[in-house]
């Protein structure tokens, strides 16, 4: 960092990199990379996968025919479910989602009026639920116990009242209940 | 073979002072009306609720909140950034605005929109949040309003651009000076990014607010907000860069480490920032998975110049550290001018900036996203990065800045070290409750000490954003106190008003390469980017577009 003596030949253009610095950009690529790839493989090859492009819905409609006028849960396979879900100010309809443990349930929601949120306390499911489209995730519930599902966008002056839940059951008690 | 060029100095006119000293107003006076409302949403969490006392003036929450985001988030922002940058623009070329009247016709639109926005948020008839997200339907006024504070910065943007094209006809040779430069890159980003919301407000939803069209398609509104929702973090970051390059280390005693690898991470912050908005909408129906990974890959690559930014901004301090005596591994730190509140309040904004910046990697890590999108982590992350990282150094800078356009002294620098670390404090127990509040699953946006779903064990976390918020009013009723007092305060001499602090170079910039120095083929390669990275959904969604969402007002 001494100055150059007054007869010094004038100094080329360059970027000048500090060796430290050279090493840190080496560092930050590399440190990059290695969590993209790791999202990547977690994303496309384990299936921690966000949703992505599902169906067109009228909300004006969604009540009167389709799936979404039926709201609840179907079975439709061994272990496997599908819920569909339609979200209004200020309820989820159903409240209620009820399930046996180790379920692995397909989840659609749209919402009738406003954009609406959908995220299930201490799972990965976490979607924006926006009027027109069917949001849509996947989840196997391997724990029994209670997970609120909570709106989690801003939808009017009763959204923080706004949330159902998913009763995770062990087998037996949901033969039981004849479901 | 270069050419080492003596640069001219300039002070600033009083009428220039004048110009930036009114964007200052505004932009302050925004911060504490907006700031009044924040504590008010985190004592709710406990359970005190202040919003009663207000009405029927302010009806709800949701209305404070509405208030607090758009006046803290957007115009005490927007209006710092414009005064802010003007001045760094015109004391880095020594040459005044080249038609400062485009300037100042900038300023006079962008504060007809302001009101224009404020009447309608007042009147309750826009309480959709400063993300307006479409089918929640508010008045014209509001979105008008918008609109013409954009088109305001827009007309101020101008007039940086013909300042800036006359100085390089005037110095074809010479580099731009760092903080000139800059300042103009962060308003041509702004130009490009805010053609989304540009788009969604004047094909979408003004039209629709006033009846000419009966519906929105409201997921196109979101990829539309989206363009610019992202690069708007950096059009507030990006001045607060400026200082921590360009000012900061002069204020601390010493050089900018790197003049070149400063410019880099600014001509990476222009053509990267914007076509990353996907990564807030990962959790989105309507957009295919593939495109939202390009997104996480992009928001990788634009994570890339804030490292950038870490090493020279610490190198540099580093510098200024043993200049002044500093020694061993974190010697050089005690050695800062920690006395100084303009310098205290710039390192610990740095600080907490380092873990805002962990925090939004954790964000835009594609499927990490689905723990933490839509909860009080996300508002806990941006209150680390822009109100803190931005906002408590553009509270630094005033500290100089206001004395200097004022021509006064500082009232109780002392005081205003207590701000600044009340800042501090108060942000680091706020922060870190919201962090854990969204981990555990609470909803970000919602009045917590109303819902019925919350379990006890969030409590202890609802009380500290509760402390923490509290901590902040008395930091900002203290900052507000300080500003009042010391631009009503008497004249000082003319030798106790600070100056502005530049910061040179530890090398000559002539030896920063020509590429870092030229707009075009900048600009192009972001323009490209964007067609490419957002071209073809963009176009699918416009192609698809299916307008049968109609308005709602449940508020």
């Amino acid at each position: 960092m001494t100055a150059p003596p007054a007869n010094a030949e004038p100094q080329k253009e360059s970027m000048g990199i500090d060796p430290y610095e050279r090493n840190w950009i080496r560092f930050s690529i590399v440190l990059l990379v290695v969590f993209l790839t790791a999202v990547t493989v977690a994303g496309f090859a384990m299936g921690f996968q966000v949703p992505g492009e599902e169906a067109r819905v009228d909300p004006a409609t969604i009540t009167e025919a389709g799936p979404f006028a039926n709201p609840g849960v179907r079975q439709i396979a061994p272990g496997e479910f599908e819920v569909y879900v339609v979200s209004r100010t200020f309820n989820f309809d159903p409240a209620e989602i009820v399930v046996p443990q180790g379920a692995t349930v397909t989840i659609y929601v749209t919402s009738q009026d406003v954009q609406h949120g959908f995220k299930i306390t201490d799972t990965n499911v976490n979607m924006q639920v926006v009027p027109g489209q069917v949001s849509k995730l996947t989840y196997t519930f391997d724990r029994v116990g209670e997970f609120p599902y909570i709106c989690h966008e801003y939808c009017g002056i009763g959204h923080a009242a706004m949330f159902g839940r998913v009763r995770v059951v062990p087998p037996s008690e949901f033969e039981e209940a004849g479901a | 073979m270069t050419i080492s060029i003596e640069r001219p100095t300039r002070e600033l006119t009083d009428a220039e002072k004048r110009f930036v000293g009114w964007h200052m107003l505004v932009a302050i006076i925004a911060l504490l009306v907006g700031s009044i409302f924040g504590p008010m949403q985190a004592l709710q969490y406990s359970n005190v609720d202040l919003y009663q006392y207000l009405e029927p003036v302010i009806r709800s929450y949701y209305q404070g909140l509405t208030l607090h985001g758009v006046l803290n988030a957007l115009v005490w922002t927007t209006f710092f950034i414009v005064g802010f940058t003007t001045l760094t623009t015109i004391k880095g070329l020594a040459r005044p605005l080249s038609y400062p009247k485009v300037n100042w016709a900038g300023f006079w639109v962008m504060v007809v929109g302001l009101v224009t926005t404020a009447v309608p948020i007042l009147l309750n008839q826009a309480t959709v949040l400063y993300t307006f997200y479409p089918p929640l339907q508010a008045s014209w006024a509001f979105y008008l309003g918008l609109t013409l504070v954009v088109v305001g910065s827009w007309v101020s943007g101008v007039g940086f651009f013909l300042t800036y094209r006359d100085w390089r006809r005037e110095n074809p040779a010479t580099r731009s000076p760092f903080i000139a430069f800059a300042g103009v890159l962060n308003m041509a980003m702004w130009q490009i990014a805010t053609l989304g919301v540009a788009v969604e407000i004047l094909t979408m939803l003004l039209p629709w607010s006033l009846g000419l069209i009966d519906a929105t398609d409201p997921e196109l509104a979101r990829t539309y907000f989206w363009f610019t929702g992202h690069p708007l973090v950096y059009f507030w970051l990006l001045p607060a860069y400026i200082s921590w390059y360009g000012m900061l280390p002069k204020q601390a005693g010493g050089k900018l480490f790197s003049d070149s690898l400063a410019r880099l991470a600014f001509w990476l912050f222009l053509i990267v920032s914007v076509p990353v908005g996907f990564h807030h909408q990962f959790v989105d129906p309507g957009v295919p998975t593939a495109w939202k990974w390009i997104h996480a890959t992009l928001t990788y690559s634009v994570f890339f110049p804030s490292m950038l930014t870490a090493f020279t901004v610490i190198a540099s301090l580093e510098y200024a550290g043993r200049r002044r005596g500093g020694t061993g591994l974190v010697g050089w730190i005690r050695a800062l001018p920690w006395k100084d509140p303009s310098v205290a309040a710039q390192l610990l904004a740095g600080i907490l900036f380092l873990f805002g910046g962990i925090g939004g990697l954790t964000n835009a890590s594609y499927n990490l996203n689905l723990i933490i999108h839509n909860t009080a982590w996300v508002p806990g992350h941006f209150h680390l990065t822009v109100a803190t990282a931005v906002t408590l150094s553009f509270m630094g800078i005033t500290y100089w800045l206001v004395p200097y356009i004022t021509g006064k002294q500082l009232v109780s620098p002392r005081l205003a070290l207590v701000q600044v670390w009340t800042w501090f404090v108060g942000m680091v127990i706020f922060s870190n409750a919201m962090h854990v509040l969204g981990l555990l699953g609470a909803p970000r946006r919602t009045p917590l000490g109303d819902a019925p779903y919350v379990p006890e064990e969030w409590n202890g976390h609802l009380l500290r954003t509760s402390i923490g918020g509290t901590i902040l009013l008395v930091s900002v009723l203290i900052y507000g106190w300080i500003m009042l007092r010391t631009a009503t305060g008497p004249k000082a001499d003319p030798e106790d008003v600070p100056g502005i602090p530049i910061a040179e170079s530890l090398r000559d910039p002539q030896l920063t390469p020509l590429w870092l120095d030229r707009f075009k083929p900048w600009l192009i390669a972001a323009g490209v980017l964007i067609v490419v990275a957002y071209g073809p959904q963009l176009w699918d969604q416009i192609t698809g577009i299916q307008l049968n969402a109609p308005g709602w007002t449940p508020w």
